[in-house]
């Protein structure tokens, strides 16, 4: 399935070692000082919250992503793998990444009630890339 | 020694992966005993025919059984009359009937309807529809901060221009039960009326519309052991007599032209259509099973999960339980674990065999009020013991430490 990330090895377990280290020391939550483009979310079921944040230099790279929210261990490790998976792509590459390739990143078995908070970062990400101008490094 | 338990047939079958079904859900629904489900199958295999129709054998039969059903609802609620009780598919729809078929012609420009910020969406939404559209002006009694209705002020917010009072029984997420008698008072002296929604109340206390004297009381049948898709609306004889209908159609009618009809007589006015009849049998039967039981003895089971369920988890760090002390509230504790969210929590009780609820249980403004935006709720019923708490009690426990926040 997809080629953009790990080696995919399905665990049974949903909150395996990848999540709940995710979930512990999560990559770059907190805000950007002077973000291309920021965005949020939520997942009007439960709440879920999830604020994703880019930096995108001259030549359309994502130089920096950062997320920010609250909610179940699912949707917040998700951001957080999300956020690590997409620095240094360009807006093209994230324009491919699909919906299956973020699932297979997180490397476990969602319900599909579940898969709302793996893909809630996800959501965020590709409202940002279709809405994003093209201005880079500005403000958004 | 044969339990209460026993009669549920759900409760005694173990899940797909062997554990056993530890039920707190029963807020949202109650599961049924043996008598409901074959009341309904007996229905269908021996008497079933369409209600108000037929005038051979299964006709007949099937609606004395449906007004002994209405008969056994209205003694157990109190009513004057059976023709009080209105069957519709349950309290949303109940809700709905009075704010349309009641307040529509009643309500104008300026006229005021209470509610409240613990309300279910269900007592919320059709008032701000019906306000929408006749002008009226919704008020909400505001809080206390450990979830009550705070009455001080109630002579502000309950005037003259009070058409209505809209009030839940008993929160769905706080267990807080109203204190209906101080409100009816207060209603009564400012010329206003009552509609107390029993979704919650109703199956866990005596009610007596009378006593009170509420106007409209509106309930749901799943939720007091019966089937789903039936539910009740009681409503006070002149009130309904002078109501139009809600929906119309079949039943509903005393005489048809071609450009004009006039109504049936009540509780027919308010049913058009074919009535879900199996369940409104099956839910005269879960009235009498649970008056077989009685309500000082739902009471008294209740009461004890309520008091070991509150004291346990407030003894765990980190975990605040909402709403008031047990003194003023009915068998429900929701929680917060400020190390394990809600989704999380329900997700691994689930492996441990408890069925909770998680999330904003219809009440966001209540969830707003208090400053989140999901819980977990445990909800207890006549069914539960001791040791569903101990798994339940383990189970967060078991999620604290999977998620490495033991």
């Amino acid at each position: 399935m997809g080629n953009l990330g790990w080696e995919t090895s399905v665990s049974d377990e949903l909150y395996d070692e990848l999540i709940l280290d995710h979930f512990e020391s999560p990559y770059h939550r907190g805000e950007l000082e002077s973000p291309s483009c920021t965005h949020t979310e939520r997942n009007p079921l439960c709440g879920d919250r999830v604020q994703l944040q880019l930096q995108i230099d001259s030549e359309q790279r994502i130089q920096q992503a950062f997320f920010d929210g609250e909610g179940c261990a699912i949707s917040q490790a998700a951001a957080s793998i999300l956020c690590e998976h997409i620095e240094g792509k360009t807006l093209e590459e994230v324009e491919e990444f699909s919906a299956a390739a973020m699932l297979d990143l997180l490397r476990v078995q969602l319900t599909a009630v579940r898969q709302r908070c793996g893909l809630l970062g996800f959501k965020v990400l590709k409202t940002l890339v279709y809405s994003h101008d093209g201005a880079a490094g500005g403000s958004a | 020694m044969a339990t209460i338990g026993d009669d549920f047939p759900i409760l005694n079958r173990p899940l797909a992966d062997g554990t056993p079904l530890v039920y707190l859900d029963s807020a949202s629904s109650a599961q049924k005993p043996r008598v409901v489900i074959d009341s309904l199958s007996e229905c269908y295999e021996s008497y079933y025919a369409n209600a108000h129709r037929g005038v051979y054998q299964f006709g007949v039969q099937i609606d004395e059984a449906l007004e002994g059903s209405r008969e056994r609802i209205a003694r157990m609620i109190g009513a004057e009359s059976p023709e009080e009780v209105i069957f519709t598919s349950g309290t949303t729809m109940s809700i709905n009937l009075v704010a349309q078929a009641w307040g529509r012609s009643q309500l104008s420009q300026g006229d005021e309807i209470l509610v409240n910020e613990m309300e279910h969406h269900a007592n919320l939404v059709p008032w701000q529809q019906l306000a929408s559209q006749t002008g009226a002006v919704l008020r909400h009694i505001p809080l206390t901060d450990d979830g009550r209705l705070d009455l001080e002020q109630l002579s502000e917010y309950l005037t003259s221009r009070t058409r209505l009072v809209a009030v839940t029984g008993m929160s769905n997420v706080l267990g807080t039960v109203n204190p209906i008698e101080k409100l009816v008072d207060a209603a009564r002296e400012a010329g206003a009326l009552v509609l107390v929604d029993g979704a919650q109340s109703v199956p866990h206390a005596v009610v007596d519309v009378l006593n009170p004297r509420v106007d409209f009381l509106a309930f749901s049948g799943h939720k007091l052991y019966g089937p789903s898709g039936i539910g009740v609306l009681y409503g006070r004889r002149e009130l309904l007599e002078a109501m139009d209908p809600f929906l119309c159609g079949g039943n509903m009618i005393s005489e048809v032209g071609l450009t004009e009809s006039s109504w049936a007589e009540l509780p027919a006015k308010f049913e058009a259509g074919t009535l879900p009849v199996a369940q409104a049998i099956a839910l005269g039967t879960a009235v009498d099973y649970v008056q077989g039981i009685g309500f000082d003895e739902i009471g008294r089971i209740e009461g004890a999960l309520l008091s070991e369920a509150q004291q346990r988890l407030t003894e765990i760090p980190d975990l605040v339980v909402h709403g008031p002390s047990i003194e003023h509230k009915g068998a429900i504790v929701s929680f917060s674990d400020e190390r394990v969210h809600p989704h999380d929590m329900a997700e691994l009780l689930k492996r441990k065999g408890v069925a909770v609820r998680a999330g904003h249980h219809c009440t966001m403004p209540l969830h707003a009020r208090l400053g989140i935006v999901a819980s977990t709720r445990a909800s207890f019923a006549l069914y539960n013991d001791s040791s569903d708490i101990d798994v339940l009690v383990d189970g967060i426990q078991y999620a604290r430490k999977t998620l490495r926040r033991g």
